[in-house]
């Protein structure tokens, strides 16, 4: 393991210690629970929209706290949720009469910690509601496993629904909204190679040199198949083919493409598989008119990308391009 | 011979020492197939549980077994720390103020202990969790306790035995909760990580009692 880290244990610790800094005019970092939070929270009179899960897959969620999207983020150990009472120290630190909205990933334990944070923070007499986001469109038949994962769709979801908190809408609203958002997304990631984390020292799976794994989560847990790597053209048509059939996203419909790096894969094959997502899409009548590219839900260094399609009506869209000022997107300020 | 909360307290620092000593097995077998965090999550919560009994040890076994399941919910995050968390949590609420734990309360908080991670899980046998450790191993205590000359450490054994059996039982499954089930029929010949730490926390208990 070749890592820019002192001790594996301090690793979550001392990356927000640096995140602090580098934003302090955005964020504020707090120990014990860590968490990280909007400088000028609690933003009175606003829905507060909180989310969080296992760290590692940065700039999700801390890399989104700011005007206009997260107001906290609970950032757990690597790959490993946070506890409750580190949601529910999120809750109490932004939420006011206006209620809270957790966005929460469909893995497991963050299912758990957040459902258990919920029912603290009802018993605080706080309003608080979850969404459980399961966009991944590799896991097939949700009565043999755990159910879709939340990947990709993430972040599109906690812009959103931020651009919707953040101009006022009640917590009904930005709920429902978010329900919206989540019915309309979809995404499926592949992988090159393995991620390593910290504390286990050694890659999170094994993957030959001329294999790839379709259908990856973002903690490196396996999907539909493992194929030989292929061209891109091929690859990125097989990803396309995923998304679309799924929903299924229909010629003449609007929609956001969200080509992701999962870490280690540099912007010049992620514009090129961006570019040839484009073109499969055109081809098939689907008109892409809002776009994002680039590292913005990854896996530690894994090497691989996810493509992400929402479908896109003029609410998403005007709140799509709402203004936004956090570490990881910034526009319209 | 009843089991006093020093008793529970000892077993607890047995079962943080075993956690220590396979933490690196874990995390192999939650590697092949999960995210290989469960043995340095179970690690994490038990040392916290064996820091906090430094500072005091409460005064009923309901008591130190509430201590436990706050301090994993708090420390360990993941799915372990909320299901390990309930099953201390239901099972101190079963030992109640009770000054010891006799055959009867032992086997009252083994039920609850699994009745609350079925609840918070949503796992049934057969899905390869922690779930097919422990139901056998609750079968195994209640048939123990049903003997003339039961004891507290006879059912532990007895179920230590059962959830090792049903621990190696998940090998041949097809995982349907957790990470695990993304891999679907390429989990198969693979012990579940979370049914081999309740075979081994179990295994801490009953040599603990002995």
């Amino acid at each position: 393991m070749k890592k820019i880290i002192n001790d594996p244990a301090d690793v979550v610790a001392e990356s927000l210690r640096g995140l602090a800094v580098a934003h302090a005019d955005i964020l504020r970092v707090r120990d014990d629970p860590a968490l990280v939070v909007r400088a000028d929270a609690p933003v009175s009179r606003k829905v507060a929209v909180i989310s969080g899960g296992g760290s590692g897959h940065e700039p999700l969620h801390g890399g989104f706290v700011g005007r206009g999207m997260l107001d906290a983020a609970v950032p757990g150990p690597v790959f490993t949720s946070p506890t409750p009472d580190a949601v529910q120290a999120a809750v109490t630190a932004t939420t006011g009469p206006a209620g809270a909205l957790l966005i929460v990933k469909n893995y497991t334990g963050d299912v758990l910690n957040f459902e258990t944070a919920a029912e603290l923070a009802a018993a605080e007499d706080l309003d608080v509601r979850s969404v459980v986001i399961d966009d991944d469109v590799a896991v097939k038949d949700s009565t043999f496993t755990a159910g879709r994962r939340g990947v990709g769709g993430t972040v599109l979801l906690e812009k959103i629904t931020g651009a919707a908190a953040e101009r006022g809408d009640s917590l009904d609203a930005v709920e429902a909204l978010a329900r919206k958002v989540i019915g309309q997304v979809r995404s499926i990631g592949v992988a090159l190679t393995a991620p390593t984390v910290p504390h286990v020292g050694e890659p999170s799976f094994d993957l030959g040199p001329d294999e790839v794994e379709f259908g990856i989560g973002i903690h490196g847990e396996p999907g539909r198949e493992r194929i030989p790597l292929e061209p891109a053209d091929a690859l990125v048509a097989r990803l396309v083919e995923a998304v679309v059939s799924d929903l299924p996203y229909e010629p003449g419909d609007k929609v956001l493409l969200f080509t992701n790096s999962m870490g280690a894969t540099p912007l010049v094959e992620l514009y090129l598989a961006h570019g040839i997502a484009e073109r499969l899409l055109a081809e098939r009548g689907i008109v892409v008119e809002r776009r994002l590219v680039g590292p913005y839900i990854t896996s530690l260094e894994m090497q691989g990308m996810s493509l992400t399609l929402l479908k896109l009506d003029d609410e998403l869209t005007e709140l799509w391009d709402a203004p936004v000022w956090t570490p990881a997107l910034r526009w319209g300020i | 011979m009843g089991c006093t909360s020093e008793g529970v307290a000892v077993a607890l620092r047995a079962a943080a020492e075993v956690v220590a000593e396979h933490r690196t097995e874990l995390i192999e077998l939650d590697r092949a197939i999960g995210d290989g965090d469960h043995g340095e999550n179970l690690s994490r919560g038990f040392t916290a549980i064996v820091s906090a009994l430094e500072t005091e040890v409460p005064s009923t076994p309901g008591a130190v077994a509430k201590l436990a399941a706050t301090t994993l919910i708090s420390k360990v995050g993941g799915a372990a720390g909320p299901l390990y968390g309930t099953a201390f949590l239901r099972a101190s609420t079963k030992l109640g103020d009770a000054a010891e734990i006799d055959v009867p309360l032992l086997l009252d908080a083994l039920r609850a202990a699994l009745e609350g991670v079925q609840a918070r899980g949503k796992a049934v046998g057969g899905d390869a969790t922690m779930v097919d450790a422990l139901i056998p191993a609750v079968s195994a205590a209640e048939e123990a306790a049903a003997g003339a000359d039961a004891s507290v450490a006879g059912v532990l054994a007895a179920a230590a035995d059962a959830a090792d059996r049903g621990a190696e039982s998940t090998v041949d499954l097809v995982p349907r909760k957790g990470r695990a089930s993304y891999l679907g029929e390429r989990a198969v010949g693979h012990l579940d990580p979370g049914a081999r730490s309740t075979a081994l926390l179990l295994r801490a208990f009953a040599e603990a009692a002995r």
